[in-house]
């Protein structure tokens, strides 16, 4: 459960007046994430007068010059989506998706714990853009404090008329897939809570008879800002194809791990050097754990979406794992798709069967297997997972696994011809992955 | 650029239990991995398969091998 | 007609359907045992089952027309739908209209595969295993010919196939690791990132 104990001042916003435009100055001023507070730094959020029939367009016309895109891995353009789902029907739900599977990210448990009155904000007001009937925010069970955290939030606003739409907290169980939006959807409908298979997105989700609109609880909380401050405060931080702030949760080789709230464009360098890193930055994951390893070379590169695809980087949902030179990149990649193999839902063969072997194969090279054939008969088993499955699980682990073949190429050479390197067994900087053994079967 | 409206094959990766008849009915198209699981490229069939696509959609016991119907670009000939 | 004709031609019809019904049946288990080889490629199998379920259809609707048009003995149209409406054996017509009734989902179902779902075909296909039993039961119940020994042999050729198909699927299903929807257990979920700064 994340504490602000110690907090230091934000490098990357330095204009005062912009300063009420990011996502955690409110806490940084008023350190309470109680509705007064909130509505003393923001004012009241600008919701529709009842009545008022142009406002769904206005509003969504402001997210688009805003140039926001999702915070939950795709960065998938908001307006589009929110265009989509207008398109289908009126009514429906806003589905506010705080899952946050990824074990290395922790920065929707911050907005909500922090700031959940700007995470509901963003909800009602794209809410009332669809005329949704209601609300439901997901947060994972293991993490009660953060879903009374909301149910309070929740609470407080109904008496101040600043809930027009009713607000749901619900739990699905906590697992790694369990934030994609098919397999949401499909346990809000009273399902397992697996992803399905959509061969053409543009068809929006439904629950029940309404369709429904998941974003991720920093989109929605983006949107609230756009909707107060207007789309040019969003756009005055981050770069002019990446615009605003984005949430990145730093951890691994660091002496402050942490959420920090970034503009889109800073080095990555920079990023990870305001977490600390306990000795030379010799790789860095970027994503998650189905995004991609970089490499100390990549450090300067501007944290965007395209810059980073470019260098064989991920922006995916803001996770940065940081490795130093004491550790073993391809042991921690075992550990990886050690873990993700054991959190398919097992529905595709190929990503059942194929993720363990990619598993294994991985454990057997970090072990140092003395066989020439290993890293090529890796990258035919990853190339066979790759894009087989009904979701994006089995891509996450193949692209990561194939971006750790090329950045820590050298050490995967000595490990097939035999040679373990001498930081196999360091603690691994992973948040603790607990479990061992095979995946249950 | 003409745009033509192509059969292409698609996978249902949930439905399939990798029974492989579509593998048997169409080895030039489909191949299986190492578990059994249908391979297949996502362009379009070439018109004398398209029967035989045809079958082994209707044959899967799981309904899991789709054909459909897509707009493919096409580079005008003669180039 | 003759009523011997029709009745010959009921027991012949009969006996041939039930060896038909007997033959789909291994087929089908056959199929799902995924018994495939070289020679005899999946699809084939499939449709070997399906065409000899059609031709057991045919076999049993010729049996069911002529033990109804024949007078010797009074089986009304009802009976071939409506159990316990027959008046002549009326336990062991009755198992034979279960039988039809069950034979006519499968069919339907089948026939309307594309527009059902999946899991409804698939429950009603299961009921058709229950049709094997009741078809046997009917047979030995009807009993015209069962005293005569090479009809025994038959049939018990045909209880040694389907029984040692079924088996084989038990045993299979036992040995091979059920893909279902198994989660790892919630409670093997990381810690997460302890937060030790919040940049604000």
């Amino acid at each position: 459960m994340p504490s602000a104990t110690d907090t230091r001042t934000d490098p990357f916003i330095t204009d005062a007046a912009h300063d009420r435009a990011t996502l955690l100055g409110g806490w940084r001023a008023q350190r309470n994430p109680d509705l007064r507070s909130h509505l003393a730094w923001h004012g009241a959020p600008p919701l529709p007068r009842p009545g008022d029939a142009t406002w769904p367009e206005r509003f969504a016309a402001t997210i688009e010059r805003s140039g926001l895109s999702g915070r939950g891995g795709a960065s998938f353009p908001s307006a589009v989506k929110l265009e989509q789902v207008r398109s289908a029907r009126r009514g429906g739900s806003v589905v506010v998706n705080a899952m946050e599977g990824e074990p290395a990210s922790a920065k929707d448990k911050v907005l909500l714990s922090y700031v959940p009155h700007l995470v509901l904000d963003g909800a009602e007001l794209a809410a009332c853009a669809l005329g949704a009937t209601q609300i439901v925010v997901c947060v994972a069970p293991e993490h009660p404090d953060i879903a009374a955290a909301v149910r309070r939030a929740v609470a407080e606003r109904v008496p101040s008329a600043l809930a027009p739409v009713a607000v749901e907290v619900r739990c699905p169980p906590g697992r790694y897939v369990a934030g994609e939006e098919s397999a949401l959807v499909s346990w809000l409908n009273g399902g397992p809570g697996a992803p399905s298979w959509r061969p053409d997105k543009r068809n929006p989700l439904m629950i029940g008879r309404g369709p429904a609109l998941v974003h991720n609880a920093e989109t929605l909380a983006h949107m609230a800002l756009i909707a107060r401050y207007g789309p040019a405060s969003f756009r005055a931080a981050g770069a002019p194809d990446a615009p605003g702030t984005s949430l990145v949760t730093v951890s691994g080789g660091v002496d402050h791990p942490g959420v920090y709230e970034v503009a889109l464009g800073t080095t990555l360098g920079a990023i990870v050097d305001q977490a600390r890193p306990t000795s030379g930055v010799a790789a860095v994951l970027t994503g998650g754990f189905g995004g991609a390893w970089v490499g100390a070379g990549a450090l300067g590169t501007p944290y965007a979406p395209a810059p980073m695809a470019a260098a064989g980087g991920v922006v995916g949902a803001g996770v940065l794992v940081v490795l130093t030179r004491r550790a073993c990149g391809i042991a921690e990649t075992a550990r990886v798709a050690h873990y993700m193999a054991g959190q398919s839902t097992g529905q595709c063969g190929p990503c059942v069967f194929g993720l363990p072997a990619v598993a294994e194969d991985l454990e057997r090279l970090a072990a140092g297997c003395d066989d020439p054939g290993a890293t090529a008969r890796l990258g035919r088993r990853v190339a066979t997972v790759d894009g087989r499955g009904a979701c994006r699980h089995p891509d996450g682990v193949a692209r990561m696994v194939r971006s750790a073949m090329a950045v820590f190429a050298r050490d995967a050479a000595l490990h097939g011809a035999g040679q373990p390197c001498a930081f196999r067994d360091e603690p691994s900087v992973l948040p603790a992955i607990l479990g061992s053994g095979k995946a249950t079967r | 650029m003409r745009s033509v409206a192509e059969t292409v094959i698609k996978v249902n990766p949930i439905a399939c239990q990798a029974y492989g008849y579509c593998a048997e009915l169409l080895p030039e198209l489909v191949t299986l991995d190492a578990w059994g699981y249908p391979i297949v490229d996502g362009g379009p069939v070439p018109r004398h398969l398209v029967e035989l696509a045809r079958r082994a959609a209707k044959d899967c016991p799981r309904r899991a091998f789709l054909l459909e119907k897509a707009r493919i670009r096409q580079a005008p000939t003669g180039d | 007609m003759s009523s011997s004709v029709l009745w010959y031609a009921t027991r012949a019809t009969g006996l041939v359907a039930l060896v038909m019904l007997s033959a789909t049946t291994v087929l089908g288990i056959l199929t799902a045992n995924r018994a495939t080889s070289p020679r005899w490629p999946g699809f084939a199998l499939q449709d070997l089952h399906r065409r000899i379920s059609v031709i057991t259809m045919g076999f049993l609707a010729c049996h069911i027309v002529t033990s109804v048009i024949d007078t010797y003995v009074h089986i009304g149209w009802a009976s071939i739908v409506v159990p316990f409406a027959s008046s002549y054996k009326r336990v062991w017509v009755a198992l034979g209209s279960v039988g039809v009734d069950l034979l006519l989902a499968v069919a339907v179902t089948s026939w309307l595969r594309p527009k059902i779902r999946a899991r409804t075909w698939r429950a009603v296909h299961w009921l058709a295993y229950l049709s094997w039993p009741v078809a046997l039961s009917h047979s030995f119940g009807m009993g015209t010919d069962m005293g005569q020994s090479w009809v025994i042999g038959l049939v018990l050729c045909c209880i040694a196939a389907v029984l040692g198909a079924a088996l084989w699927r038990l045993w299979l299903a036992a040995r091979r690791k059920r893909r279902a929807l198994v989660f790892v257990p919630v409670h093997h979920r990381p810690a997460g990132v302890p937060v030790k700064h919040i940049s604000a």
